[in-house]
């Protein structure tokens, strides 16, 4: 597998970044604040004005019923940056994720331990309500998942309507997140029309759209490629690439080689543990770690 | 090419006779029971209309707006049965519809798995009981705390309104339409329920992640999903309640004329052709069939827009948006 | 960090409103179904409470007495009930199976789409009706009341509920089972019979036994096609016969204190024999489904 290859074009989509490989991330050292880095063309200028967005796991541990599957996990993800998590079906990263979002507690039996820190704050704190975590942090899902219900524009404001955010208000906000995610070009000729009308490739951006719209700080997406065609596949890459500026993004991955194209840093997991981090270029050269290379060399999972 | 086959004497071998004979007689004699079901249909319009006919012939149309049943004076008419009917099952509905929904909501969505099942089961066992019994029910239990209860009190709070106005009675619209309600709520909720459990969980999981608490996530995927689903429930539900003719007759007092006041007795088409065609002859007996024609021609209206809404919301749902998808 | 920086997790908006809203509608859902199960609880308990302090052994084995006599049962009335609702499941299951064989082996979607229609419109036909319509069908004819004429109103009533249950576990049969004998060179009836039926068995069991608890409750048709009978136990399906639905209409709306009592015991005989039935249809339903692997 060339591997030098695809960080090098990875890098030269996210043209914008500052140096992919500045942060050494196990434990509580992040590198500064983060730059507000104005957007490419035509993806808006939005820049943070919140928290950083930098989520910083604690001793995480997730069950399911008597099932431990994540186990003592102490792992950072930086803002602007994109981090991957990789590791054989079963190992617990999709798990692991859901967990930064409060998604795993909704499994009947589901519960999780230890402290998931947005900013410092936890997450599981009992005076934080999970509704604002889950505005905090979005949230993208391996199958495009579009209310069947909803036109393209009622899907995508489907989160703001919540907020109570006005009527007027919500007609930029929603184009700005159909604008963020690539598809206003694509889609304003049928707003009115339903979102699973489209396309795979473009319900999934308007997934995207979707969570964009009500601002999150961190952006989780589990496999959001796994039911795409290539060229599909090539156009949300490439959209990672954009948006890591406006949030901190978490890919959960089951492909080496999209982990190599799209992320700064890579993680990989293993039976519930974390076994590795590294930016990315050296987890697939030169891992620490004989599982790890054993892994990326495509020796087992 | 059949008669090539056949002519092959291993192939032929197969064939054998009580095959040849086998297999036409099964399609024939299902083909058969399928054509009886229509004939059943066919022949209970024709019957009832046929026993109908000396009333239809002598009051016409002006039958369904007559507020009479006079059988001295030989002057019948459906209005204050119409009136009944309409009245009993609206309410009954305005109940059972959203109560069904709410039992559905937490049945699909609050109950954790070891509650839900056997809740679900109790509801369905409550579909099951016989409506004489829930008729003997209310006029033995439901009736008495109804007069001296239920009525009382929204007489004296709500007793300026008409429908309110009047002596609270054990028999009237307003106890019959509590049973209907109580016949007719699991039958919404078994199908509601249905309806809800097939909403996709990554759906639901999209709306949580969007931030939505558990109503909202109910408002804006679980609801609009089945929505098609819940009015045909409902529907169907309205279906059973306006049919109804035993509790209805056990409660409702049977009364002939309108009347305003809910605690008032009065009566349905049903529940006025249970108590009195046996005991009756002639045009009155034509006029109870002519009501039956009134109850046929609403039973089978309300039973085809049921199903027609629910099959076409199976279309929307699941198979329109392929199509949309290719012409796109 | 400065709260600033928190504004989403902090910065509750509406989100109190939100919350109180959800909370709400689900104390009102779970209320619901509190409800539900309570007035379920409420019907079967009085029915259970007023009714075995009269259920007897003398009470099941003892004919009704006469008009204005105490003392009576409702042996009668039981085996009327059973001959009548047996009759009518001879004659509606077999015809509700074919109805159901042929729409699902048979008949080209453009019939069974049909045929499926009007047995839901014939399930949507109220039960007054169909006795009127058996009523001038036989009892105008043959000048008298009959137990045969209500069976043919009870079976016409169990025939969409058995046809359409049918049609479901029918189309459960894995298409692979029938391939594999249709390969075999094995005629479509002999499948159909040995193997189709057979395979679906529970599930045809399932929707015969709730057709025969939904009319051995069955009270309308009955008012005008078996409610004049004599005294005594009768058994004769030529004749109009006793029923446990008609004994309880009649004891209800008696002013007597002692029929409404009866009425309780013989309702408890009826709702017991009718949950049961269910019970033990929902125990074949799952196993076949089991079965089936669906």
């Amino acid at each position: 597998m060339d591997v030098s290859k695809d960080t090098t074009e990875s890098a030269a989509m996210t043209e914008s970044s500052p140096d992919p490989q500045a942060n050494p991330q196990t434990g509580s050292g992040f590198a500064g604040p983060s730059m507000a880095v104005a957007g490419s063309a035509g993806q808006g200028s939005v820049k943070r004005n919140r928290g950083e967005g930098t989520v910083e796991l604690m001793g995480l541990n997730a069950y399911y019923g008597s099932t431990h599957a994540v186990r003592g996990v102490d792992l950072g993800f930086a803002a602007d940056k994109v981090t991957a998590i990789i590791g054989p079906s079963g190992c617990g990263k999709s798990t692991m994720v859901r967990c930064i979002n409060r998604m795993h507690e909704e499994i009947d039996g589901a519960r999780a331990e230890g402290q998931v820190l947005l900013d410092g704050l936890d997450l599981y704190d009992s005076r934080i309500d999970i509704v604002a975590v889950r505005r905090a942090v979005g949230m993208v899902f391996q199958k495009p998942n579009p209310f069947p219900t909803m036109s393209v524009f009622d899907n995508a404001v489907s989160g703001l309507r919540l907020t109570g955010v006005s009527r007027g208000e919500l007609d930029d906000r929603g184009r700005e997140a159909l604008v963020a995610a690539g598809l206003w070009e694509e889609v304003k000729d049928r707003l009115k029309a339903p979102g699973v009308g489209l396309s795979g490739g473009q319900q999934q951006r308007l997934c995207i759209a979707r969570a964009l719209a009500v601002e999150p700080e961190v952006l989780l997406m589990d496999e959001p490629c796994s039911a795409l065609d290539p060229v599909a596949t090539l156009k949300i890459e490439e959209l990672i690439g954009e948006l890591k500026q406006r949030v901190t993004i978490v890919i959960v991955t089951h492909n080496m080689q999209q982990a190599a194209r799209v992320a700064d840093t890579t993680v990989f997991m293993l039976d519930g543990e974390l076994v590795e981090v590294g930016p990315t270029e050296k987890l697939f050269t030169t891992p620490d770690d004989d599982r790890t290379e054993q892994y990326v060399t495509g020796k087992f999972g | 090419m059949e008669a090539g086959a056949l002519s092959n004497p291993v192939l032929r071998a197969r064939r054998n006779l009580t095959d040849r004979i086998g297999d036409p007689l099964l399609r024939g004699l299902s083909g058969l029971a399928a054509a009886l079901a229509v004939v059943v249909i066919a022949g209970i319009v024709y019957e009832v209309i046929h026993l109908a006919w000396p009333a239809i012939q002598q009051f016409g149309a002006g039958f369904v707006t007559t507020n009479d049943w006079n059988p001295v004076t030989k002057r019948f008419g459906a209005a204050p049965f119409l009136y009944g009917t309409v009245v009993t099952s609206f309410i009954a509905l305005l109940f059972a519809a959203p109560i069904s929904i709410a039992i559905s909501i937490y049945l699909t969505e609050l109950a954790p798995r070891r509650i839900m099942r056997p809740v679900a089961t109790l509801i369905d066992m409550l579909a099951a009981i016989p409506t004489v019994i829930l008729g003997l029910w209310g006029i033995l239990v439901l009736g008495p705390f109804m007069r001296d209860t239920i009525e009382p009190a929204l007489h004296s709070v709500l007793g300026f309104i008409p429908i309110f106005d009047g002596d609270p009675s054990a028999f009237g619209y307003l106890t019959a339409a509590v049973i209907l309600t109580i016949m007719i709520t699991p039958i919404i909720t078994s199908v509601t329920r249905e309806v809800f459990e097939t909403v996709p969980d990554d759906l639901k999981e999209a709306s949580y992640a969007l931030g939505a608490t558990r109503w909202e996530m109910v408002r804006q995927v679980v609801l609009p999903y089945s929505r098609s689903g819940m009015v045909g429930a409902t529907i169907l539900g309205l279906g059973r309640a306006i049919g109804e003719a035993i509790a209805v007759a056990q409660v409702i007092g049977g009364a002939s004329l309108i009347n305003a006041s809910l605690f008032h007795t009065g009566g349905t088409l049903a529940a006025q052709i249970a108590s009195q065609f046996q005991n009756s002859a002639g045009l009155q007996k034509a006029s109870l069939a002519y009501l039956g024609v009134i109850l046929l021609i609403f039973a089978v209206i309300v039973n085809v827009i049921a199903r027609v809404i629910v099959q076409r919301g199976k279309i929307e749902d699941f198979q329109v948006t392929e199509t949309e998808a290719a012409a796109l | 960090m400065s709260a600033n920086q928190h504004s989403l997790l902090l910065d509750r908006g509406n989100l109190k409103r939100r919350n109180r809203f959800n909370k709400a509608v689900e104390i009102t859902s779970t209320t619901a179904a509190v409800l539900a199960v309570v007035v379920l609880v409420i019907v079967v308990g009085s029915v259970f409470l007023k009714g075995v302090s009269a259920l007897s052994w003398h009470f099941l084995t003892t004919p009704t007495a006469l008009f204005g006599e105490s003392g009576g049962g409702i042996s009668n009335a039981i085996v009327g009930s059973a001959i009548m609702v047996a009759i009518a499941a001879v004659m509606a299951i077999p015809i509700g199976v074919l109805v159901a064989i042929y729409t699902t082996e048979f008949a080209p979607p453009s019939i069974a789409h049909p045929v499926r229609f009007v047995l839901d419109i014939l399930n949507g036909v109220p039960t007054i009706i169909t006795g009127i319509f058996v009523y001038g069908l036989i009892v105008v004819p043959q000048g008298h009341q009959s137990a045969f004429a209500a069976s043919l109103a009870l079976a016409i009533i169990m025939l969409p509920i058995v046809a359409r249950t049918a049609q479901e576990v029918l189309t459960l049969v894995p298409g692979t089972l029938k391939e594999a004998a249709h390969a075999l060179g094995i005629a479509q009836w002999r499948t159909t019979l040995r193997i189709t039926i057979p395979t679906a068995a529970g599930g045809l069991i399932t929707g015969s036994l709730l057709a025969v608890a939904r009319v051995a409750g069955e009270t309308a048709p009955l008012i005008f096609l078996s409610s004049i009978f004599g005294q005594g136990m009768l058994t004769a399906p030529g004749e109009a016969l006793a029923s446990i639905p008609i004994f309880i209409f009649r004891s209800s709306e008696s002013p007597s204190s002692t029929a409404h009592t009866e009425a309780w015991a013989a309702a408890l005989v009826l709702i017991a024999f009718v949950l049961a039935l269910n019970i033990v249809a929902r125990a074949f339903y799952a196993r076949s489904r089991k079965r089936m692997g669906a």
